[in-house]
C-alpha cells in the first residue's frame, strides 16, 4: 500500500473492541492480527470484503478513516483510543468501490446524506468488479404494457449459495459485457433495488431490478440503445449476471414501523419504493406508520406494476397515481397532485417520524421540492434541511 | 461454495444441515419442539415475551450475510441448527488418533463420553435464561433489556444445536437427554441443573453483567476446547457457537465498564477523592467500586469452580480420545498428545499452597484451561481499569487468588483471602464481608435496580454506551413495549 496516495484505512476502535477473536479468526485472508494490548488490521493485506464486519459483537470493527498515509500496525498496536477521526468520515459511507461512490454522489446531488436513524446498518462493498457474485437470472418480465413505448422488465437475480444481503433501497452495480471503443471494460451502472431485504419472496436468496430498455431517438433521426439496460432486458432464463455491490448507505427505510414515509417517483424511480413497500406489507400490522405514495407515469400502461400496485392494502400504502398524457384528460403531474393533496401532506409534513423520499428523473426534484414548499409554507427550506440532517429526506435522481 | 453454506429457512426448524433429507432427526426435532417452546415460555423472559424486541438473528454461516436484524417477539425467534462451514479434510488434531480423518459419525468406543459432554453443555444454555427470567423487568435502559433478550434466545439456540446433535448421533438417549434438558430448572431442589453456578440467582443487572463476562467466558472457553474435537459435527456447531458467545462477552464487559464510568463520573463531579468512602459515592446514586470488587470476586471464584478439579483423568481421557482439546489447540506447537510432558499445578497441600511442577499434562487440563480462562479474564479488568484511571481515580480492580472462596477441586477444603494466604476458620469469618458482597451490599443495588424503560434514557448508576446496537442512534428504541 502506497504512503502517499488517499485510502481508506480499515481500523479497529480500541476502546469499543473487547478482544474476542472473532475477526482475526474470520478474516479469510489473515489480515487481521493482535498483540496483548490491540487488534489490529493490515493495511498491507486487507481487501475491504467486509467479512469480518457483520460478526462483530461490538461495533469497533467498522471504522473507515480516509487517510493519506496508512498508519502502522505498530502504530495501531500502540493506541488506547482512535486517534482523532477526519471530519469526513463522520457521514455514512455509500460506496469504497471509487466508480460506485462516484456515482451515487451525482445521483444524491451536492447535499450530504444521512441515513433515517432506525435504518439497518447496511453491508456495502461485499463484492467487486475483480470478483462479483455471480447471479441467476430466474425471472425477467415486461411489466409495462405491450405496445406502449416505455418498456420496462421486472428482472430477479437469484442468488444460490451466496449470500448478497441488501437493504431496500441500496443498488447493484453491473458491468455490460464487452469492450468500448478503445478496448476498455465498460463502465459500472448501478440499479436500485425493487425488491425486500428477505428477497422476492421471503426467505428467498434474490433480489429484483426494475429495468427500462433505453432506446432514445437522436437528432440525427437514429435510435440510441442503452448498453446495460439492453443487455438487462435481454437476458434469458439461467443466464448467468456478474454482480457488484450492494451500495448505498443512506437511501434506506426507516426500520421504525411507526415512521410515515412519503414516496414521490416517476417511472422505474419507483424501484426502491417498490422494495419499501414490499417490506412494510410483510410486516403488516407491526406498526403504525403508513407509507404515502406520488407516482407519475404517461399512462397507466407505461407505470411499471400497475396491476400489482392495486393490491396492497390501503392501510399500508396510500397510492396517488398520476398520469401526464391521458388521452382526453387534462396533463397532470406528480407535483399537482401533492398540491391538490395539500390538506394531508401538511401535517405530514410535521410529524417527527415523517420520512420523505425522491426518485426518478433528474428534474423530478424542483417539481417536487416546489410543491413540497408551497405545502409546508416559508419555512421548507429550513424545515428540509433539518430532514436532511435527521435522515429524513432523501433524492436520488438520474 | 463449501458444503452447508446455505440455510433452509422454509421449514419449522432453520437449519444448514439439510435436515429434510434425515426424516428421522427431522421428526424427533419436531417433535421435540413444542415444549422447547412450551419452556421458552414458562421459563424465558418474564413479562415480554410479547414485546418486540430488535434483535439479531443468524441467518447464514457465511460472515457475508449471517447476522440480520429486526424486530422480533421472541417466541417467534427463528431458533435453528448452524453448524460452521465443514473444512474438507479435516484431520484430528491431538490425542491418540492424531492425524486420522476427523470422525462424521460417533465413534462407539466414545460414546458415552461425548454424550456427557454434550449434555453438560447443553445444560448450562437454558439455565442461564432460568437464573436471568426477571432481569428485564428492572432493565436499566431498552438498550440493556434488548441485549438480556439476545443473550437469551441466542443460549436457546445453543440448547437446540446440542440437542440436535444428541437427538441426530445418540439414538434413545440422546432423545432422552433432550427431554431432561427441558425438564431440569435452574435452582430447583428435585431437579437442579448440573453445574453449582448454574442454580445460582441472578438476582440483579450488576450481577448479571458479571455473570455474562465471568461465567459466560468459561462457556467460551469451554467451547473453544470443543471447536477443536475429533468429532467434526460438534467442532462444526461449537465453532458457529462462539460467534454468538463474543456477544454475550460483550454485553458483561462493556456493561461492567459502563458502571464504571458512570460511577467514576459521579465521583469526579461531586469532588469525591476517596473511592472507599462508600456512604458518599452511594449518595450519588452510582455504584461504589469497592462493592463491584466484592462482586467480581464472588462470581470469579463460583467460575473457576465450573473448571473442575486441577488434576482429572476425565479431562485426560476427553482429550486422548481426541473428544475435547485445550484453548485454540490448533494455535500450539507442541506434539498435541502430551503423553510425557507435565504442566505446573496449583495444589493444597498440609493445608499450604504449592505449585506442583509433576503433575503430567494429560491430567492437568482443567487446570491449563482455567489458566487460559484467568488471563483472558486479567485483559477485560485491565481495561476496566483504564477507565478508573483515566478519571484520575486511586482504585484499582484486581482479580482474586484461584484459591479464594472455592467449593471445587484442590482448595475446597480451605480458605484463602483474594492474596491466595490461607487462613483459619475464624479469620475467614471475620473478613468474609471485606471479600464478598454484603446483605448490605446486595440491598444497596437492589434498590437501585428501578426500570427505565424511555428510549435513549438510561439508570442513574450506568452509562449510555459508546455505540449503539447495529450502529442504531442513541434514541432508538431498541424494545417495543406497547405492542
Amino acid at each position: 500500500m502506497s504512503g502517499s496516495v488517499a485510502l481508506k484505512q480499515h481500523l479497529i476502535d480500541p476502546e469499543i473492541c473487547i478482544r474476542c477473536n472473532t475477526c482475526e479468526a474470520t478474516c479469510p485472508i489473515d489480515a487481521i492480527t493482535h498483540d496483548d494490548n490491540n487488534y489490529v488490521v493490515d493495511p498491507g493485506k486487507c481487501n475491504a470484503c467486509m467479512d469480518c464486519v457483520s460478526p462483530c459483537p461490538t461495533g469497533a470493527i467498522d471504522n473507515w478513516f480516509q487517510v493519506n498515509a496508512a498508519f502502522s500496525l505498530d502504530e495501531q498496536f500502540s493506541w488506547q483510543e482512535l486517534p482523532p477521526r477526519p471530519a469526513e468520515a463522520a457521514a455514512e459511507v455509500d460506496a469504497l468501490d471509487e466508480e460506485a461512490a462516484a456515482l451515487i454522489a451525482g445521483a444524491h446531488g451536492h447535499a450530504r446524506a444521512r441515513a433515517p436513524a432506525s435504518a439497518s446498518k447496511p453491508r456495502i462493498n461485499l463484492f467487486s468488479r475483480a470478483q462479483p457474485a455471480l447471479a441467476k437470472v430466474t425471472g425477467n418480465i415486461r411489466v409495462t404494457k405491450s405496445g406502449t413505448s416505455s418498456d420496462v422488465h421486472h428482472i430477479i437475480l437469484d442468488f444460490g449459495a451466496i449470500p448478497f444481503p441488501v437493504l431496500e433501497g441500496q443498488s447493484i452495480g453491473i458491468v455490460p459485457p464487452g469492450t468500448d471503443a478503445n478496448g476498455r471494460p465498460h463502465a459500472m451502472r448501478l440499479y436500485s433495488v425493487c425488491s425486500a431485504r428477505d428477497g422476492e419472496r421471503p426467505n428467498t436468496n434474490n433480489l429484483a431490478l426494475t429495468v427500462k430498455r433505453v432506446a432514445e431517438p437522436r437528432a440525427d433521426g437514429t435510435l440510441f440503445h442503452g448498453l446495460a439496460s439492453n443487455y438487462l432486458c435481454n437476458l434469458g432464463l439461467g443466464d448467468t449476471v456478474p454482480v457488484i455491490g450492494p451500495f448505498g448507505a443512506t437511501f434506506l427505510m426507516p426500520d421504525d414501523p411507526d415512521a410515515d414515509i412519503l414516496m414521490i417517483c416517476t417511472g422505474t424511480g419507483a424501484a426502491p419504493f417498490r422494495g419499501f413497500t414490499e417490506r412494510r406489507r410483510r410486516l403488516a400490522g407491526h406498526g403504525r406508520g403508513r407509507l404515502h405514495l406520488f407516482f407519475g407515469a404517461r399512462t397507466p400502461e407505461e407505470l411499471p406494476y400497475f396491476g400489482p400496485l392495486q393490491k396492497v392494502p390501503p392501510a399500508v400504502l396510500a397510492r396517488e397515481l398520476v398520469f401526464s398524457r391521458i388521452p382526453g384528460a387534462p396533463r397532470e403531474y406528480v407535483q399537482d397532485r401533492m398540491r391538490a393533496r395539500a390538506a394531508e401532506l401538511a401535517p405530514l409534513l410535521r410529524r417527527p417520524a415523517t420520512h420523505i423520499y425522491v426518485c426518478g428523473l433528474k428534474g423530478l426534484e424542483a417539481g417536487a421540492d416546489a410543491a413540497l414548499a408551497e405545502i409546508a409554507g416559508p419555512d421548507w427550506p429550513a424545515l428540509r434541511e433539518a430532514m436532511r440532517a435527521e435522515g429524513r429526506f432523501h433524492v436520488e435522481t438520474y | 461454495m463449501p458444503d452447508g453454506m446455505n440455510v433452509d429457512y422454509d421449514g419449522l426448524i432453520p437449519n444448514n444441515v439439510d435436515l429434510n433429507a434425515d426424516a428421522r432427526v427431522k421428526k424427533a426435532l419436531e417433535t421435540w419442539h413444542p415444549g422447547y417452546i412450551d419452556w421458552w415460555k414458562d421459563m424465558g423472559p418474564e413479562g415480554f415475551q410479547e414485546a418486540l424486541v430488535y434483535l439479531r438473528t443468524a441467518v447464514s454461516v457465511d460472515p457475508k450475510g449471517w447476522a440480520k436484524f429486526d424486530y422480533v417477539r421472541m417466541p417467534e425467534y427463528k431458533w435453528g441448527i448452524l453448524l460452521a462451514p465443514r473444512v474438507e479434510g479435516r484431520l484430528i488434531g491431538f490425542g491418540a488418533h492424531k492425524g486420522e480423518p476427523a470422525w462424521q459419525d460417533i465413534p462407539g468406543e466414545y460414546r458415552g463420553m461425548l454424550r456427557r459432554l454434550m449434555v453438560i453443555q447443553g445444560d448450562t444454555e437454558p439455565a442461564s435464561v432460568e437464573q436471568q427470567r426477571h432481569l428485564g423487568k428492572t432493565a436499566p435502559s431498552l438498550y440493556d433489556m434488548r441485549n438480556l433478550f439476545q443473550v437469551n434466545v441466542e443460549e436457546g439456540r445453543h440448547l437446540w444445536a446440542m440437542v440436535y446433535l444428541l437427538q441426530k448421533y445418540m439414538g434413545r438417549d440422546g432423545r432422552e437427554e433432550a427431554e431432561e434438558l427441558l425438564r431440569r430448572r435452574s435452582g430447583d431442589a428435585d431437579s437442579p441443573r448440573m453445574l453449582g453456578a448454574f442454580n445460582e440467582q441472578t438476582p440483579d443487572w450488576v450481577s448479571f453483567f458479571m455473570f455474562t463476562f465471568f461465567t459466560d467466558r468459561d462457556g467460551k472457553m469451554q467451547l473453544e476446547a470443543l471447536a477443536q474435537s475429533g468429532f467434526d459435527p460438534l467442532s462444526r456447531t461449537c465453532r458457529f457457537m462462539l460467534t454468538e458467545e463474543a456477544h454475550h462477552m460483550f454485553v458483561g464487559e462493556t456493561g461492567v465498564q459502563r458502571i464504571i464510568e458512570r460511577s467514576c463520573e459521579a465521583m469526579r463531579a461531586a469532588g469525591i477523592d476517596d473511592p472507599t468512602d462508600t456512604d458518599r459515592v452511594r449518595a450519588l446514586g452510582v455504584i461504589d467500586l469497592p462493592t463491584l470488587q466484592r462482586k467480581m470476586n464472588l462470581h470469579f471464584s463460583l467460575t473457576l469452580d465450573l473448571f473442575g478439579s486441577e488434576v482429572s483423568t476425565n479431562a485426560a481421557n476427553a482429550y486422548n480420545a481426541g473428544l475435547k482439546g485445550r484453548y485454540r489447540e490448533d494455535k500450539l506447537e507442541d506434539d498435541h498428545r502430551l503423553i510425557d510432558s507435565t504442566y505446573p499445578v496449583l495444589r493444597c497441600k498440609d493445608g499450604a499452597i504449592i505449585r506442583d511442577e509433576s503433575v503430567p499434562a494429560l491430567s492437568a487440563l482443567n487446570m491449563r484451561l482455567r489458566d487460559d480462562y484467568v488471563t483472558d479474564c486479567q485483559g477485560g479488568v485491565n481495561r476496566w481499569n483504564k477507565v478508573i484511571e483515566r478519571a484520575g481515580i486511586p482504585f484499582r480492580l484486581t482479580l482474586p487468588h484461584v484459591a479464594f472462596n472455592r467449593r471445587i477441586g484442590e482448595f475446597a477444603a480451605i480458605e484463602a483471602d483474594p492474596e491466595g494466604r490461607v487462613l483459619d476458620a475464624g479469620a475467614w469469618a471475620a473478613n468474609r464481608d471485606r471479600w464478598l458482597p454484603t446483605a448490605d451490599d446486595n440491598l444497596y443495588v437492589t434498590g437501585l435496580m428501578k426500570p427505565v424503560d424511555a428510549a435513549g434514557a438510561y439508570a442513574s448508576w450506568i452509562a449510555a454506551p459508546k455505540v449503539g446496537i447495529d450502529n442504531k442512534p442513541g434514541h432508538f428504541e431498541y424494545v417495543k413495549l406497547w405492542s
